[in-house]
This record gives C-alpha cells, sequence and structure tokens, in this order.
C-alpha cells in the first residue's frame, strides 16, 4: 500500500498528502502508457508536473483513493470510441469526418492520413488537428461502410 | 500610421454566430450589451452536447441542451437549462486545459458553482470568456481582441462563427473549410491553360490522324464490291480503277504515319511543360509553407508527391489522354461511317457499347482504390528510404540492420499486396473485354452473313464492317486501360494538389510594411503561444532596446527556441504580438524580414556543396573577401584552411565531414555574412570546447556591436558579455535583469549559475553557501569588465 492520502478540496482539486505530511494541491494522475497499457504505470503529478508518487497499478491503492484516482482520469481522458462513421471522408487533406461515438455525434478534421493508425491487427487510433484521439478497439464492431472508408486510409 | 492600426480593437462580439444573438433577444434586458460568448460542446459525462455561455455587461447567461441535438453546427430544440449569474467582483472564471479536453471553472466567493467542459477545438472561446470576464471587472470593458493583421472575413459553414483567412478549419467548432473533395484531374487542365494553343494543335492532329487510320478499310470495299467479287465471279470490269484504290491505301498509311508522329511531338511537348510546370509550382508552394507543415509530414512521402507523382501524372497527359481522345474519336468516327453505310447492321454491332461502358464504370471505383492505395505504400518505401539512409549512423550504431531490412520488406510487401489486388481485377476485367469483343465480332458474322445470304448486303461491305468492329472493340479495350490510368493520375494529382492546397500557416501580410534597414528594436507584448492544443509560451513581455545583448537562459524545454522560432516568424504567436521598430512583424514580407535576422539554429544544417557555399548561402553574391571576413569572425578560417580544398572542400550531405563544433562555426559565418540587424545564437557554441569559444565570443563581442543579439546558452559562462539576461521556466520569463543583478537576488538564475559552478568544479551541494559567496565575488569582476 501506498504511504500517502489523496482528497479534494472545496474548488474539487485534488489534493495529495505525502508521507512526511507535505500537502500538495492540484495534482493529477497521468497514464504513462494511456493506450497500450492503461491500467499500469500511473504517476501522480504535482501542477508544476513533477512526479510524486509512481504506482505499478491502480491496485495499490484503496478503495476509495482509487475511486478518486480513477474519477480524476476519466475526467482528463477524452478519447471517444468511434461506433460508426458517418460521410465518407475525401482523401484530400485535410478531410472532414462525421462519426458517431460513445459520446455523441461529432465531426471533426484529420490532417492526412498519417493520422490515421493501426495500433494492433483490429484496433485503430484516429488523432484529428486539434490532438483529440479518437479510438476504434475492433474494426470487425463496425459496419461495412465505416469499414470500407478505414480501409481507404489505412 | 499603419502601426496603430495593428492594435485597434477588433470588436469581439462581432464573430458571434447568428443563432447565439437570436437566442438572447428574448432574454436580454434593455440596456443590456453582450460582450463576448462561449460555445462548450460537452456535458459534464463529457458527452456532446451543444451549449453556450454569454458575457453581458450586466450577467453571465448560461444555456445547455441535450446531448445529440446538435444540428448543423447548431443546437436544435430548447435548452434543457438556463442560469443566469449577476456580475460581481467575487465572480471568477477558471480555465483548466488538458490534453484534448478542457474545463471552465465559475467560481464565486471561491466556491464552485459551476463547471463547463469543452473539447480543444473550443479552447479559444474558453480563453476568451475568462479573459473577457476578468477584463471587463477590471477595466470596465472587454480587452481590444488580438491583433487582427488579417480581418475576420470568413464565416464558417457549420457553426456560422467568422474566422480569419489562412485557417484549416474553423476556430470555433473545427469544422473544415478546405473546398469539397474536387475532381483533380479536371485541374490538371487549368494548370494546362497556359499551352492551350499547342494542345488544340495537338487534337486537331489527333482528328487528322485518327480520321486518316479510317481510310483504308473505306477503300476495302468498293475494292471487294465493285472489283474483286465481280471478277471472281466470272464477269468483265474495269481493273483502272484498282490502282487508284491501292495508291489510296498507301497513301492513307503515310498520312496516318506522318500525322501520328507529329500529334505524338506536340502532346509529349505539352505534357512534358505541364508536369515540369506542376512539380516547379508545387516545390516553390513547399517552400512557401511554414515549418508546421513539414513537422507533421514525413520526408519521403513529401519527396514521392513532388518527384514521382509529377512523373504520373506527366506519363497520363502525354500517353493516355491522346490515346483516350484519338480512342473517343475512332469510336464516334467509326459508328458514323458504319451508320452511313448500314445502319440496321451498325446498331447490332453496336450492341455491346453499353455494356461495356457500365463495367469500365463499376472497375473504375474499384481500381482508383486500388491505385491510391498503391501511391500510398510506395510512400512509405520512400519514407523508409529517406529516413534510414540520413539515420544509417544510429541504424549501425544499434546494430539494427536486420530490422530496418525487415521493416522495409514490409513495406515492400505491402507494394506486392495492393498491386497483387489491382492486378485481379485488372486482369479479370481484361479477359471480359476481350470476351466481349469476340461475341461483338461473332454477333456481326451472323447477322452479316444472314443478310449476304438475303443479298442484302453485299460481301464487301460485310469485311468491311468486320475490320472496323475490330479496330472500334480494340478501342474499347484501351479505354479500359485508361480507366486505371485515369485512375493512377487522379490519385497522384490528388496528392500533389494536397500540398498545392495548403495554405502557410504563417501568411503575408496583405498591404505589408517593408522593413528596411531596421534599427532592432524588439518588443514582445503579451506574447502566448500553442503548439496545436498545449501552450508553451504564457504572456510573455520583454522589450530589448537596439543593440542590446540579451542572454537567455532556463530548462531545457522552458520554451527558448520556441520564443527564437516566433522571432523568425517560423511560427506566429497565438496571442499577443512580437513588435520590431514598432511595427508588428506580421506586416512585414517574411523573406524580408527574414534577411534582417540571422539565425545560427541549434542543430547546424549544411547542405551539400562546398564550404564557402554554404558560408554564402544567405547571400549569393557574396565576394571571397567577405565570405573569409565572416569565417574569420566565427573562428571558423583557420580549421577550414586546414582542410584539404581550404574552401572549396565540399562538406558532404548536411555537412557530414565536418564535426560538431566545426559546423556550428560555418553556421555562424553563415549567419554573419548577411549582416544582420538582429543575430539570433541558439546554444550556437555548445558543441565547441571552452577555449574555442572563449574565442568566438571575442570576436562576436566585435559583431555585436550595434546588432540587437539574443543568444541561448546552457552553458552561462557564454553570457557574460549580455546586457541583461532572461530566465525562462515552463513557457514564462520569471527574471529579467543583468548577471550581477540576478546573482544578487539569489533566484532561478542564482540556482542555475551556482548548479553549473559546482559541477564545474565537482564540488558538492553541501558547500552550497561558499559558492554563491564566490560566485558573487566573480561576478562583481565580470560586470565591471563588461560596463
Ligand atoms: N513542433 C513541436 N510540436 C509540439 N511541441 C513542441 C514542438 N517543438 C517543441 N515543442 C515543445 O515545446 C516545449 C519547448 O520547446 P523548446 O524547443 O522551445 O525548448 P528549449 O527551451 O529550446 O529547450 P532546449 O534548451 O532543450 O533547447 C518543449 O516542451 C517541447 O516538447
Ligand atoms: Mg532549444
Amino acid at each position: 500500500m501506498a504511504i500517502f492520502t489523496l482528497k479534494t478540496d472545496a474548488r474539487r482539486r485534488l489534493i495529495l498528502t505525502a508521507e512526511d505530511g507535505q500537502e500538495y494541491v492540484d495534482v493529477a494522475p497521468v497514464r504513462a502508457f494511456p493506450l497500450s497499457d492503461p491500467l499500469h504505470a500511473i504517476s501522480i503529478c504535482d501542477a508544476e508536473g513533477r512526479e510524486l508518487v509512481y504506482l505499478d497499478s491502480l491496485d495499490e491503492l484503496n478503495a476509495d483513493q482509487r475511486a478518486l484516482v480513477e474519477e480524476e482520469l476519466a475526467q482528463r481522458e477524452f478519447v471517444p470510441v468511434i461506433l460508426r462513421i458517418v460521410n465518407t471522408p475525401a482523401l484530400t487533406e485535410p478531410s472532414s469526418w462525421r462519426v458517431e461515438t460513445d459520446r455523441g455525434h461529432t465531426t471533426f478534421e484529420v490532417e492526412s492520413e498519417d493520422s490515421v493508425h493501426r495500433r494492433a491487427p483490429r484496433q485503430v487510433s484516429i488523432v484529428d488537428v486539434r490532438g483529440i484521439r479518437y479510438l476504434i478497439p475492433d474494426t470487425r464492431t463496425l459496419d461495412l461502410h465505416s469499414r470500407r472508408v478505414l480501409e481507404r486510409f489505412l | 500610421m499603419p502601426e496603430r492600426s495593428l492594435t485597434e480593437s477588433a470588436d469581439t462580439w462581432a464573430a458571434c454566430p447568428d443563432w447565439v444573438r437570436s437566442l438572447l433577444a428574448e432574454t436580454l434586458a434593455p440596456g443590456e450589451t453582450p460582450l463576448t460568448w462561449f460555445e462548450p460542446d460537452l456535458d459534464c459525462r463529457l458527452h456532446y452536447a451543444p451549449a453556450v455561455v454569454v458575457l453581458t455587461d450586466r450577467r453571465l447567461l448560461s444555456y445547455q441542451w441535450p446531448g445529440g441535438t446538435r444540428q448543423n453546427g447548431r443546437p436544435a430544440g430548447e435548452p434543457e437549462s438556463r442560469h443566469a449569474w449577476t456580475l460581481s467582483p467575487q465572480l471568477e472564471l477558471v480555465q483548466r486545459d488538458n490534453t484534448g479536453v478542457g474545463k471552465l471553472e465559475l467560481f464565486l466567493a471561491g466556491e464552485l458553482i459551476s463547471t463547463w467542459r469543452y473539447t480543444a477545438a473550443r479552447a479559444a472561446g474558453a480563453r476568451r470568456l475568462s479573459d473577457g470576464l476578468s477584463a471587463f471587472q477590471r477595466y470596465g470593458k472587454v480587452g481590444a481582441s488580438p491583433v487582427a493583421v488579417r480581418p475576420a472575413s470568413l464565416e464558417c459553414a457549420t457553426c456560422g462563427a467568422r474566422f480569419r483567412v489562412g485557417e484549416v478549419s474553423c476556430p470555433e467548432c473545427g469544422a473544415s473549410i478546405a473546398k469539397s473533395p474536387m475532381m483533380s484531374l479536371l485541374r490538371l487542365f487549368t494548370v494546362a491553360r497556359k499551352y492551350l494553343w499547342m494542345g488544340l494543335l495537338g487534337f486537331a492532329l489527333t482528328l487528322a490522324s485518327t480520321a486518316s487510320g479510317l481510310i483504308p478499310p473505306y477503300l476495302t470495299m468498293p475494292l471487294m464490291d465493285d472489283i474483286l467479287v465481280p471478277v471472281q465471279g466470272g464477269n468483265i470490269v474495269d481493273l483502272s480503277m484498282v490502282k487508284w484504290y491501292l495508291l489510296g491505301l498507301a497513301g492513307a498509311s503515310v498520312l496516318a504515319w506522318g500525322l501520328t508522329w507529329a500529334q505524338m511531338f506536340v502532346m509529349s511537348w505539352v505534357s512534358e511543360r505541364v508536369s515540369a510546370d506542376l512539380r516547379i509550382k508545387t516545390y516553390t508552394h513547399l517552400q512557401q509553407l511554414s515549418l508546421e507543415y513539414f513537422g507533421g509530414k514525413r520526408t519521403g512521402d513529401l519527396i514521392s508527391r513532388v518527384s514521382s507523382d509529377t512523373d504520373r501524372i506527366c506519363y497520363f497527359l502525354s500517353v493516355y489522354v491522346l490515346d483516350f481522345l484519338t480512342d473517343i474519336l475512332l469510336i464516334v468516327m467509326t459508328a458514323a461511317i458504319m451508320l452511313s453505310i448500314d445502319w440496321e447492321l451498325a446498331l447490332v454491332t453496336l450492341f455491346p457499347l453499353p455494356f461495356i461502358a457500365y463495367l469500365v464504370f463499376r472497375v473504375q471505383d474499384r481500381m482508383g482504390h486500388g491505385f491510391s492505395l498503391g501511391n500510398r505504400a510506395w510512400a512509405e518505401i520512400t519514407t523508409i528510404l529517406a529516413d534510414t539512409i540520413p539515420g544509417i549512423r544510429v541504424v549501425k550504431a544499434f546494430a539494427q540492420e536486420e530490422r530496418e531490412i525487415k521493416r522495409f520488406k514490409k513495406a515492400n510487401d505491402r507494394v506486392l499486396n495492393t498491386n497483387d489486388r489491382v492486378n485481379k481485377i485488372w486482369s479479370f476485367f481484361n479477359a471480359v473485354v476481350v470476351l466481349l469483343t469476340d461475341l461483338g465480332v461473332l454477333v456481326v458474322w451472323l447477322f452479316g452473313v444472314y443478310r449476304v445470304f438475303h443479298h442484302s448486303i453485299l460481301v464487301g461491305v460485310l469485311t468491311t464492317f468486320v475490320a472496323y468492329i475490330s479496330r472500334f472493340y480494340a478501342r474499347l479495350d484501351s479505354m479500359s486501360r485508361m480507366v486505371s490510368a485515369t485512375q493512377r493520375a487522379a490519385a497522384s494529382a490528388q496528392r500533389v494538389f494536397g500540398i498545392l492546397d495548403r495554405v502557410p500557416k504563417v501568411a503575408e501580410a496583405t498591404n505589408p510594411v517593408h522593413p528596411g534597414r531596421l534599427e532592432g528594436r524588439i518588443s514582445i507584448q503579451n506574447v502566448s503561444f500553442r503548439y496545436g492544443t498545449r501552450p508553451i509560451l504564457k504572456n510573455l513581455d520583454l522589450a530589448i532596446e537596439p543593440g542590446e545583448m540579451i542572454g537567455l537562459v532556463g530548462q531545457s524545454g522552458a520554451g527558448k527556441t520556441s520564443l527564437i522560432n516566433l522571432l523568425c516568424r517560423f511560427y506566429d504567436v497565438s496571442d499577443g504580438a512580437i513588435l520590431v521598430d514598432g511595427t508588428d512583424i506580421r506586416r512585414f514580407p517574411i523573406g524580408e524580414y527574414r534577411r534582417c535576422v540571422g539565425l545560427v539554429l541549434q542543430e547546424p544544417f549544411l547542405f551539400y556543396g562546398t564550404i564557402a557555399e554554404n558560408i554564402a548561402y544567405g547571400r549569393a553574391g557574396a565576394s571571397r573577401a567577405e565570405i573569409i571576413a565572416a569565417a574569420r569572425a566565427a573562428r571558423a578560417h583557420e580549421f577550414i584552411l586546414r582542410l584539404p580544398n581550404g574552401y572549396d572542400s565540399l562538406v558532404g550531405e548536411r555537412g557530414q565531414f565536418l564535426s560538431g563544433g566545426e559546423r556550428q562555426r560555418v553556421s555562424i559565418a553563415r549567419a554573419l555574412l548577411i549582416d544582420p540587424r538582429i543575430l539570433i545564437l541558439d546554444e550556437a557554441t555548445s558543441s565547441v570546447d571552452t577555449e574555442t569559444e572563449r574565442e568566438i565570443q571575442i570576436a562576436l563581442s566585435n559583431l555585436i556591436k550595434g546588432r540587437t543579439t539574443i543568444a541561448i546558452a546552457h552553458r552561462l559562462s557564454t553570457l557574460q558579455q549580455a546586457n541583461r539576461i532572461v530566465v525562462m521556466e515552463r513557457g514564462e520569463i520569471v527574471e529579467v535583469g543583468p548577471h550581477a543583478e540576478l546573482l544578487e537576488r539569489g533566484e532561478a538564475y542564482a540556482r542555475l549559475y551556482r548548479a553549473q559552478l559546482d559541477m564545474q568544479s565537482g564540488r558538492l551541494a553541501d558547500e552550497e553557501e561558499d559558492d554563491l559567496e564566490a560566485a558573487d565575488e566573480e561576478d562583481v569582476d565580470g560586470a565591471e569588465k563588461t560596463s
């Protein structure tokens, strides 16, 4: 078990109290491998980005703290999962994508086909011009049209 | 006064989309004025949902719609919730951007009362709102929005927000501003407009040569029906016509040969020029694009666009377009001739045509996809080459040859696979065309034999038809080949236009101010900068006098190079402005301005060529004496003399033949030669030994007189001559002042300085106190020397 405590204050900022009683306001949990291994290697950094605590796994935390960390992570992480590609993005650059995600419908711009990556044989990630990442965990779950579109970019 | 017009406030509210205005119409109290607005695009569960927050001179109004009600960029239906807060000094907006998703929190007397969430696309709006509120609370008005060099003249088709020319996507909602997918191939013809007359000549020649090719079968008809068949039937005929028919046949062949030759010549002349124009246009445009474009592109991909794609287009224009024209003409002419001879037989002959056309159309789609995949696979191969050949040292140092070979093999296999796929469709399609051709000929035979049997046509007509129809189908066959060529060329054209359509982020001013001979007074005003969504520089303010030397120090990653990038206009500021001699640098023509700035980069890059050429890169007309003077000043002269061919030594690609320090000195000489008013040294001497560095410094101390100099250095001793030191930390300026003063203060700079002394003397950290004292003493000396 890690020797530190986490709590939130009135401004809903996360506060970490270290072993020596030192308090750090506005700390942030950061995943070291958000894509390839989201549940391990988590580091808690202070507002300046210096690492305070490193956790091999979320299991090192007790239930309350874990909930806090997970909630904070969920607030920070925004990786919509694409369920369907609605339009047919042109192969010109940049191309405009209209998609249905687990967070609702949206439209985004993709710089070029270099921004559409195959991460695993069936996993695809797309980064838009703003740096937001969209994920397709398994291309088999997509409908035919979406798969066709993707194939053009891969 | 051109300078003033720059800082004129652009009305923030003017850019607000109309639907927000109409939404407010009912809510606003009489006399209440809206000031600024912000459209969050997420709800509290981070699902997409429309919302809008408006700041007026009395209240903060918020509307939230349920998720999934955005239509055409604006919310549909009634808001789910509305809130209004009366403005008070206790109200505070805090914006927090994380990667991808940000939140804007509203506090009342320190207590959180509301939160809005948004994706990075909306971050600008969030900033506008929170800045607006604090400005209104402090000054009673919303401050001037950042300098509008280009007017906010375009309107987003999706959300209605207005924005400046040159954006790739709407700053409010992120929708594309790019033109709808265009027919790239047709656009080629706009490039070719210059050669219209030659093109028309080529077309006329094509027409003539095609027609001349159709003469022979036409002549065989009377030859057969009037002479051969009657002769065989034992009739007496006038044989005097025979020699004319035969001469006609020979003449037609000669004519066809001459015309074909001329036509090929003219068409390839035109196509070579079109593709050369396209190539130079692409390259010119590429050179004008800002650094940000190259950052996101792979070199190999760009290389293949400029070289092999334009080449493919040329081939297409010269060979396929020609063929295609010939084919169309032939088909039309053949059909006309056949119809004029015997319309019934002609109709039967032409019967399979629609089927083939349909087939061509279907295959076109599949093939096009295959070809663009193929192009991409090719680009990947080029990328690997462009990656590993310059990086060959790293590859070998880590013994990764096997791995690179594997990587190459993978790309190679991809090319193979995509081509295999295309070929599969292609070969099937080809065979089908052959089959249809044979069927077509068979139909003509069947019908023709029947007609001859019933004496409604003559044998000569039938043979002529058979001759025409095999030509006809041969043309269809080559036309179908055209399908794939068109697709290939279209894919290439699209990739080339992909570069041409890109608008440089760092754009030329519309009515530029010429810098002339600058004095070198630099004023950095409230400058912020972001790479994408990542904030790098925050509200920097700094005034630099002409001729002053500024030492810029700070941790690695503090944003020093980024600041330099802004000064050189490699990127444009996200907020605020940089003025040189009182003029916003965005108003200068980029090239003229950069010519006033001498830059020595952190990673000096030398081109393939001699040392002299490299030094004179910025001023091609420089005399030998000037080159040597610059090299002397940069302390490069002596080492250059030691090289086998002196100034004429070739340095190899990227300057491989020189050591790191030597490369740096050559690049210093290069910067000095253009006699810049502003000299920027980014770690210019980091790879030279202390001795040489000292020498360069002595030389520089003469040179920096009368020039504004900004020198970045990790080795603080390098900056002894600096008038002022600027310390940066995490994108902010934390300290400014002369060396001695900063040491006295004992904060950031003193810490850095002490740490370096410790390193040098190898002493341990617990002796810090003594060090600081020693440093102080040393410094007073140093300060005296420079003053
Ligand atoms: N093209 C880029 N895209 C995105 N982020 C970048 C880019 N270039 C630099 N950065 C980031 O900007 C920050 C500042 O970089 P910068 O090069 O200005 O640092 P620096 O102060 O010059 O550091 P150093 O002393 O190591 O040269 C770094 O965190 C870096 O990761
Ligand atoms: Mg740097």
